[in-house]
Formats: structure tokens, sequence, C-alpha cells
């Protein structure tokens, strides 16, 4: 792994178990200030686990995690986003019964300054879609237009990391290349994502680094094409094999 | 047709009580999915405190009233229903029961068990004129600060940022908190603005019944909570539509009804709610988050 000046995001050693069965296991990683990290694995590899502990959504058995270098130790769930890290989670959950621009400005909520009509302007701006069904109630969007509004969501909190959990889940293939194209944009902007997903494909395209994850561990990691290349990344991938090997 | 009149305007007031006191119940269900038997006691409390204060002023009355039920309301949030917050509502249920219980049994050993007169806002038990029909003053009031009341909680929710937040916590509380909304602060509010509307019910009560005694809170609460399941729980135009029915419905029963059948209107009360949710399970509005859990 690249050692980088500031990691917007560090985990170290983190295990979360449920009960008895451990659903993460030693999982360490950072991601750097503008840097694309994909986190890809078979359903059940521990991914969305490792995405609630962070977002302090699940309980953690052990191990550190650090948002833009402060620690998460006790902090509530509704302080992560106050430290820089916002979520776009499974299954979008976008408030359904609030209109387009009232979800927008949920978004805002830990901020207090004047900018905030300027940024809602600024996501109409880059999704248009969203901009002609501003009074519209966000339950009548369609899928792909429900992620693109839980994205410009997370984006009002002026986030430094965004964090994604299987953003393509259900999704038409076009939506999903919407969605991952918004994902270089934002990063051009200089915020950090870090993105869990099964479709491996699309992650691919557009990460710098990626990890695979089968049976709550790291199996892999390293740089796209790097990974594409090395023998172990079928069995990784499907989890068939556990070599063990974790190389950059 | 003055009679009608008459009666309609008796139906709509008291079907505002129950609107204002099913909107207090649907406020805290609808931020944290708990059925708050013990919203009676805010009313019963704020009864009492009217008792306390009105000797000496109405004005002092009045903020007495909304100050026991908001602080009464702010400490049993604390005491018992924040450390079961997230807890399924079978648990919450039976712990406002309880609540409830624990409240009404420490006011019946301070203050006893007997109703006590309460000359409050005399001056509103006068008749006045309106075109020809001569009409309780204290009806009119009565609808006139049940509809502010409506109104302001109607504006509370839409045009300000806690509403919004409230509304978010009330369809997905995780979501919100993820977006950094403060779990406390806003059940916190809610259960200030139950309590508000508490104290203003508890008011009206005590200038139309000129009484307060311990149980005073609790028939409203059970009537207008059959009115919150009519209105769709998790809805909160729907509990304050379906309070004002069943308070409408129940004054209407009392005038149509053969003399023979008015102490059972109740019962036909409840035999109407099982027939809207014969038809209706979920009530006449029912709230996307409720429907998602079922």
């Amino acid at each position: 792994m690249s050692v980088r000046s500031e990691a917007v995001l560090r985990v170290e050693d983190l295990t979360i178990r449920y009960e008895s069965v451990t659903a993460v296991k030693d999982a360490t990683f950072e991601v750097g200030e503008g840097e694309i990290v994909a986190i890809i694995g078979p359903n059940g590899a521990g991914k969305s686990s490792l995405l609630s502990a962070i977002t302090a959504i699940a309980p953690r058995a052990r191990g550190r995690i650090e948002i833009c270098e402060r620690s998460t130790d006790g902090v509530p769930r509704s302080e992560i986003v106050r430290l820089g890290a916002a979520l776009v989670p499974e299954g979008r959950q976008i408030f359904t019964s609030l209109s387009v621009i009232e979800n927008l400005k949920l978004g805002a909520t830990i901020r207090r300054d004047g900018e905030i009509a300027s940024d809602l302007e600024a996501v109409f701006a880059e999704f248009p879609v969203l901009a002609e069904r501003r009074r519209q109630m966000a339950g009548l969007l369609s899928g792909g237009e429900q992620q693109m509004l839980a994205i410009g969501r997370a984006l009002m909190s002026r986030p430094r990391l965004l964090m994604l959990d299987e953003p393509s889940l259900g999704l038409a293939p076009m939506a999903i290349a919407r969605v991952y194209d918004k994902l270089t944009t934002i990063r051009s902007r200089g915020v950090a994502i870090l993105v869990a997903e099964q479709n491996a494909a699309r992650a691919f395209a557009v990460a710098d680094r990626v990890l695979i994850m089968s049976h709550g561990r790291f199996s892999l990691s390293g740089r796209p094409d790097e990974i594409k290349a090395h023998r172990d990344f079928d069995g990784a991938y499907f989890g068939v094999m556990m070599s063990g090997a974790s190389w950059s | 047709m003055r009679e009608a009149a008459q009666v309609l305007v008796d139906a709509v007031s008291v079907g505002g009580l129950y609107a204002l006191t099913a909107l207090g119940i649907g406020m805290i269900f609808g931020v944290m999915r708990l059925v708050n038997f013990a919203h009676a006691d805010l009313i019963t409390f704020a009864g009492y405190a009217i008792l306390l204060f009105f000797a000496q002023s109405t004005a002092l009355a009045v903020v007495g009233a909304a100050l026991a039920a908001i602080v009464l309301a702010l400490i049993t949030e604390r005491a018992a229903f924040r450390p079961l917050r997230g807890a399924n509502p079978e648990t919450l249920l039976v712990s406002s029961f309880a609540v409830s219980f624990f409240l009404e049994k420490t006011l019946i050993m301070v203050v006893g068990a007997r109703p006590k007169g309460v000359d409050f806002l005399p001056g509103l038990a006068r008749q006045v004129d309106v075109a020809g029909v001569r009409l309780q003053l204290l009806h009119l009031v009565t609808i006139a600060i049940s509809l502010a009341l409506l109104a302001g909680t109607t504006w509370l929710l839409r045009a300000t940022r806690l509403g919004l937040e409230m509304r978010a916590a009330a369809e997905n509380f995780q979501m919100a908190e993820a977006l950094g909304v403060r779990a406390n602060r806003v059940i916190a509010a809610a259960f200030a603005i139950s309590g508000l509307l508490a104290a203003a019910v508890a008011c009206m009560i005590v200038a139309q019944t000129g009484l307060v005694q311990p149980r005073m809170g609790l028939q409203l609460v059970v009537i207008a909570f059959v009115g919150t399941v009519i209105g769709g729980l998790g809805s909160l135009p729907g509990a304050a539509i379906g309070g004002f029915f069943v308070g409408v419905g129940s004054i209407l029963l009392q005038a149509l009804l053969p003399e023979a059948l008015r102490p059972f209107r109740e019962a036909f009360v409840f035999v109407a709610v099982a027939l809207v949710l014969i038809v209706r399970p979920l009530g006449l509005f029912p709230s996307r988050s409720l429907r998602q859990r079922v």
C-alpha cells in the first residue's frame, strides 16, 4: 500500500462480530485524499459490515477507525458525518415521503453556513433530472434517479470522503454507467471515495485501488490492472481459494 | 336547524380536542414508534397545574399548565423512554402503561382521588349570538385554539429545519442519524410539542367541565389513540383527522342516538372504527414507512 500524506479514512485491525459469527476479521486499509478505493467481493463477504462499522451502525469487536485523522471510538452515528464522511447506503434509503429538495436539505443537516442554497443549485446543475423534480415526492423517482438523489444528498454535507454501499444494486446498466461517471466527477473535485461493490467490472474501471474481500478478509489488494493480472484473482473473488496473498 | 348548528359546533369543538390529543400521540409514535399512554398524565398534570394557579391569574394557570406538561414529558422521555430507545414497540407500549400508572397513582397519593372543582375561564361560559344561533363562546374559542395549534404544528413541521428533521426521523430514523440528525434533539422536541398540545387540551377540558381529577386524561387518550389508528399510525395529518372524526362522531352519536342507547355510544364509535379497519387495515392515511415494515 502506498504511503500518503493524509488518509481521510484509516482502518486498523478491524474485527466485527455478530454474536458468534465473525463478519470481518483483521481488516486494515486506508483511503487517501482524492482517491477512489473499491472493496469488491461476493454477497456476504463482509463489505456492508465494514461500512456499517465505519458509520457506527454496526458495533465492532476490535480495531481502530479514523476519519480525517480523528478516531471514531465512542462517536455516535449522527456525528460520523461531522467528521467528514458521508454515506450513500445500500438500497439508497432516500426519504420517500419527503420532496427531492427536502431530501437534499437534510443532507446539509450538519451545516450552519450561508452557502447551502448555492450548493443546492450546484447539485441541481450536476443532476438536472433532480432539478426538474425538486418539488416531487422522492418516492416517485426511478431507481437510478433515487441513486442520484442519495449521492446528491451525501454531497450536501461537503464530505471529504464519500462512502457508497452497492451503488449499482438493482439499477439498469445505463443507470449504473451514469452513477460511475458521477463518481469520477466527484473525485475530480477532491472528494475521496470508498465504494463497496459486487459488480467488479464497474468498480475496476474507476478505482485507483481495489481490495478483494471474501469471508470477512482482504485476500488481495492493489491497482486494478495488477489485481486482474494476478493468478489468484478468480479464486480470491469467488472465495474458493484463500491464498492470503496481499501485495501491492 | 338551530339545534343542529349548536350540536355541530359542539361536535367540532370536541373533535378539535381529540385531534390535538391524537396529534400529540402521533408525534411521539412518529419519531420513536412509542404509543405513549402517559400522554394522559401530561393532560392530567397540566389540569392540576391549572387548579394550583387559577385563583392567582389565568395567565399564570396557562403558563403553569404548559410548563408542567412539557417538563413532565421531557422527564418521562429522559428517565423512562430514552433507555428503551430502539426496543420493540410492544416493550415501549408496556413501559408507557407503567409510566402512566406510576404518575397517576403518585398523583392520587399526593392530592387524593376525588375530583376538584375549578372555576377556570368563567368568562367563556356564556352564550353568544352568531347569525341568530346561540352558541357557547367556549366552544368557539376551543375551535379557534385547536385550529391555531394545528396550523402552528403544521408550520413547524413543514417550514422549519427542526420539523424537516422530525419528519425524516419519523420515516427512517437510522438514515436521518447518518445524515447528522441528533436523536436526542429530535425526540426531546417531539416530547416537548406533545406536552404543549396536552396542556392546551387540559386548559380547554378544565374550562368546559370545571373539574380536575386524576383520570381526566385517560379517557381522552384512549379515544384519541383510536383516532390515530383510524387515521393511520405514523401519519400526522392522519392522526389529527382521525382524532377529529372520532370526537365529532361520539358527540353526534350522543345527540342522535335514542336516549336509552346513549350510555353505550362508545360501543357505536368502536363499531365504526372496526368497520374502517376492515376496509382499510392500515388506517385512512397509512404512512409509507410503516407500510414498508409490514
